[in-house]
């Protein structure tokens, strides 16, 4: 019971991306297709699963005031072994991400889970922690990807959508640096919105 | 080897084109990260203390003047120690472990430095200064650096660039936001919402330099 809960808490109640505003960086930068997004998604799961299966593992052999360094080395090994396995195997999209593979090292998300869940927790809710964050973030990626390969490009997922005589003449803002923020910041907006909505009606 | 044939290895380009200095080079780096590629406004590096350290004038200045010293060191650490110590022994692969180690390494010593002779100014950056570590923009820049095959004085001067990038967006956004407070906006956009907006109308304005094609 308290597995799925740890599961869908990163889902939505502590969705990283939208709740605790973390990981911004890779956020805003490979929104620019879904396809990026869904392939930063599953390599920031795979590096965030394991990384808080071996924190939770040796959380009561690594000293406290040293750990911090040492999640940093167990997530920077995670992250060298994902640079290498998608360089190798899937070389366009590791193009394509770019040196945001190797700066998932330093997404909050990865580290802050580490630091404030793995820690303290056995290891099997640890990992349904990391599933769940894992999927929470891959969620809010492809939401804000969809609106901004959608709006830009006129396709989802390379599947034109919008028919030819919008893909000539899109509104490219969306899928430029400017898009993203502002995409962003209506987003948040909404979800205050949303949350004061229903604050007010208790 | 001796000295000078060392410092020549070290300011010619490490795919071995072109040695020495090239100041015209040089200023198209400079240019390019602050302006054409501003590291917060079209890189996306290092958003998080962009949001969160910009709600003061004063801070926001302290702030950049820590990530352009930590930029320039950890240009200058990763560079070394990739070309002088990873590379001859074929231990490129291990390059992304051997940037965080000594990023963090960096930042702890800018701590204890700030904490001795700036007791404000640390108090001030407070909770943001540990999470340089975690700023993409210093790992973001030792990666690009490599990628780049820059050469040693080209890497330190393309991270203080990158870092005077960073202080200015820094530095704009917090007057905005300060004149932010003093006007009526939808509640809903209150705090972050309303700080990416802003963000994503500077970032249209830096767009401008984009054609300049440097």
């Amino acid at each position: 019971m308290s597995l799925a809960k740890d599961l869908v808490n990163g889902i939505f109640r502590e969705n990283p991306i939208f709740r605790l505003t973390l990981g911004m960086c890779p956020f805003l930068a490979v929104t620019t297709s879904v396809r990026n997004a869904l392939g930063m998604g599953a390599a920031a799961m795979f590096v965030l699963v394991c990384s808080n299966f071996l924190v939770s593992l040796l959380r009561n052999a690594i000293p406290s005031k040293v750990r911090i360094p040492c999640y940093i080395v167990i997530i920077a090994t995670f992250v060298t072994l994902v640079d290498m396995v998608m360089n190798a195997y899937l070389p366009d999209l590791h193009r394509a991400l770019g040196i945001f593979i190797p700066l998932i090292v330093v997404n909050c998300i990865i580290l802050g889970r580490a630091e404030g869940f793995a820690n303290r927790n056995p290891v099997l809710s640890s990992v349904a922690d990391g599933i769940g964050m894992g999927i929470g973030f891959t969620l809010a990626m492809v939401v804000l990807a969809s609106i901004r390969e959608l709006l830009g490009n006129g396709t989802w997922l390379d599947i034109n959508i919008l028919g030819e005589a919008y893909t000539n003449q899109p509104l490219l803002i969306a899928i430029l640096a400017p898009g993203a923020f502002i995409l962003l910041g209506f987003i948040l907006g909404f979800f205050n919105l949303m949350e004061n909505r229903k604050r007010g009606r208790r | 080897m001796n000295a000078a044939m060392l410092l020549s290895a070290l300011l010619s380009a490490p795919g071995g084109e072109g040695s020495g200095f090239d100041i015209g080079r040089m200023m198209a780096i400079i240019f390019a990260a602050i302006f054409v590629n501003n590291f917060v406004l079209s890189r996306f590096l290092g958003i998080c203390p962009f949001i969160g350290v910009s709600k003061q004038l004063d801070s926001a200045i302290g702030m950049g003047a820590a990530v352009i010293f930590v930029l320039a060191m950890a240009a200058l650490g990763t560079w070394v120690v990739y070309y002088l110590l990873l590379v001859p022994m074929g231990l490129g692969y291990l390059s992304t472990i051997a940037f965080i180690l000594i990023i963090a390494a960096l930042v702890q010593l800018v701590e204890m430095i700030l904490l001795k002779y700036s007791p404000g100014l640390y108090r001030a950056l407070g909770i943001y200064l540990p999470l340089i570590t975690t700023n993409c923009a210093v790992l973001g820049v030792s990666v690009l650096n490599i990628g780049e095959r820059y050469s040693l004085g080209e890497s330190v001067v393309h991270a203080i660039a990158a870092g005077i990038g960073f202080t200015l967006a820094l530095i704009l956004m917090a007057g905005l936001r300060q004149k932010i407070e003093m006007t009526d906006i939808p509640p809903s956009l209150e705090g972050k919402p309303i700080a990416f907006i802003i963000a994503g109308t500077m970032s249209i304005a830096f767009l401008g330099f984009a054609g300049m094609g440097v």
